[in-house]
């Protein structure tokens, strides 16, 4: 893997070239070929930059926040890459992806990078083709790696995930703790914040999240809860994740959760190229199976067992 | 079994056309802007909005980190005779020189031509359907690409 020289693309992403990083990241959106040859000759230059996640749902201040984030970094000298996903429309694919808008002056920071990316429906890949955009960005030598989405699918809550910390933004808007519970946005998270604190209802949040966070078990880790006023306290956020980036230092945490991190990512890419490999040119036994099942000649669980026997004869 | 290789990657089809929609100048009028930008979401492109008074530096920094296909810029100002010069040369400064170069706004036939004849793409003018400008990113997009293949 290393012992071949770098191919000169690879090469330009590593020398701060920022049209070779754009192209990179588009063969990380199409997880084509070309993505697996620029993750064999870069993947030795992953792990170094800091990795925060930050997710919630449409409308709470997301991309506000971020900017603010991008800024307390800056501030500090460390140059910060973002990926913000936004969502495509599910009827023409189209999507319109205003991130790089509302983060406004910190944009255009030579040295912040931003890339949107839109989620291309539910079967587009997602959740392979983000957390390797964020690898990318990542070996390209960002300080620190943020990656934005909306947390309202699974697969957006789990793209967050990926990140070493992980801020869950809720507003008194954006409905109540429970829903959050529900929405299964409370587990992942590292730091909660609710942002729009100025607003009717976001002293009884805060103060439900709190009540939530007593009734589970106790966590080696406690999510701090953060109230927040968009840009004017982002640093509020910034300074709670930071709080998580030193807990995480302690003890192995960090490399911890990152081989837990890759593991995951691990099974679930040999699930889906298993799946794709054992059902290419399966398609007339899987019709003849749903038209047994649709006929009521066997039960669909039967059919589906079948199947499987079949393939792996 | 049929495999297609050892190391099947999990490609995600097709790319959709990128485009990325600026507003230059001082004014404020972004109406059209928006109007545009949602037009081309809804024919299926992936339109990465950046909002009011682009530098042409910044509308071309976020055309590198975006890869897009084209760039529309709605220009009001009647600084269009330096604005689409500037982006179009540090386009190709950048390496960038596959992407489309379009837009419209308030401009003089006599400009577009010269614009035109320069290397930008065609300039629509107040009132043009969007299904027009549709129709030609489109084809100029699906040309470029051939192009680098």
């Amino acid at each position: 893997m290393s012992t071949t020289p770098r191919p000169p693309d690879a090469e330009a992403i590593l020398r701060g070239d920022r049209r070779a990083l754009g192209k990179g990241l588009t063969c990380m959106e199409a997880m084509d070929d070309e993505a697996l040859r620029l993750l064999d000759a870069l993947w030795e230059r992953t792990g170094r930059a800091r990795r925060v996640g930050i997710t919630g749902p449409p409308g709470v201040g997301k991309s506000t926040l971020v900017s603010g984030l991008i800024r307390a970094y800056r501030a500090l000298g460390r140059s910060v890459g973002v990926l913000a996903v936004d969502p495509s429309s599910t009827v023409t694919g189209g999507a319109l992806l205003g991130d790089r808008h509302r983060l406004g002056a910190e944009a255009h920071d030579p040295r912040v990078f931003v890339r949107s990316f839109g989620t291309r429906g539910s079967t587009g890949g997602l959740s392979r083709a983000a957390p390797f955009a964020l690898d990318l960005l990542d070996a390209a030598g960002f300080d620190v790696v943020l990656v934005e989405t909306a947390g309202v699918g699974q697969t957006e809550i789990e793209v967050a995930a990926t990140a070493d910390s992980v801020a869950v933004v809720l507003s008194p808007e954006s409905g109540d703790a429970v829903q959050a519970m529900k929405a299964g946005l409370l587990e992942i998270a590292d730091v909660l914040c609710v942002n729009k604190a100025d607003r009717e209802g976001a002293a009884g949040l805060v103060e439900a999240l709190e009540a939530t966070l007593d009734l589970g078990a106790p966590a080696p880790w406690r999510p701090p809860v953060v109230a927040t006023r968009g840009l004017e306290d982002a640093t509020a956020l910034f300074e709670a994740l930071e709080t998580h980036a030193e807990w995480l230092l302690e003890g192995g945490r960090l490399g911890e959760r990152r081989r837990r991190g890759l593991g995951g990512r691990l099974k679930t890419l040999v699930r889906e190229l298993l799946s794709e490999r054992l059902l290419a040119g399966r398609d007339a036994l899987l019709d003849a199976r749903a038209a047994e099942a649709a006929s009521k000649r066997r039960s669909l669980l039967d059919a589906a067992r079948s199947t499987v026997e079949e393939i792996l004869r | 079994m049929s495999a297609p290789s050892p190391r099947a990657p999990l490609p995600r089809g097709p790319r959709p056309i990128r485009v990325l929609v600026a507003k230059a100048g001082l004014d404020g009028h972004d109406r059209g802007a928006k109007v545009v930008a949602q037009a081309l979401k809804d024919a299926g492109m992936e339109v990465v909005y950046t909002g009011l008074r682009q530098t042409p530096e910044m509308i071309v920094k976020a055309a590198s980190e975006e890869d897009v296909d084209a760039i529309g810029i709605s220009l009001l100002s009647g600084a269009h005779m330096t604005v689409f010069p500037r982006v179009l040369e540090l386009l190709e400064e950048g390496g960038l020189s596959h992407v489309l170069l379009t837009g419209g706004g308030v401009i003089p036939e006599k400009d577009r031509e010269a614009l035109l004849a320069s290397g930008v793409g065609m300039l629509f003018g107040p009132g043009t359907p969007t299904a027009e400008l549709i129709d030609y990113i489109k084809r100029e997009v699906a040309l470029r690409r051939g192009r680098s293949k």
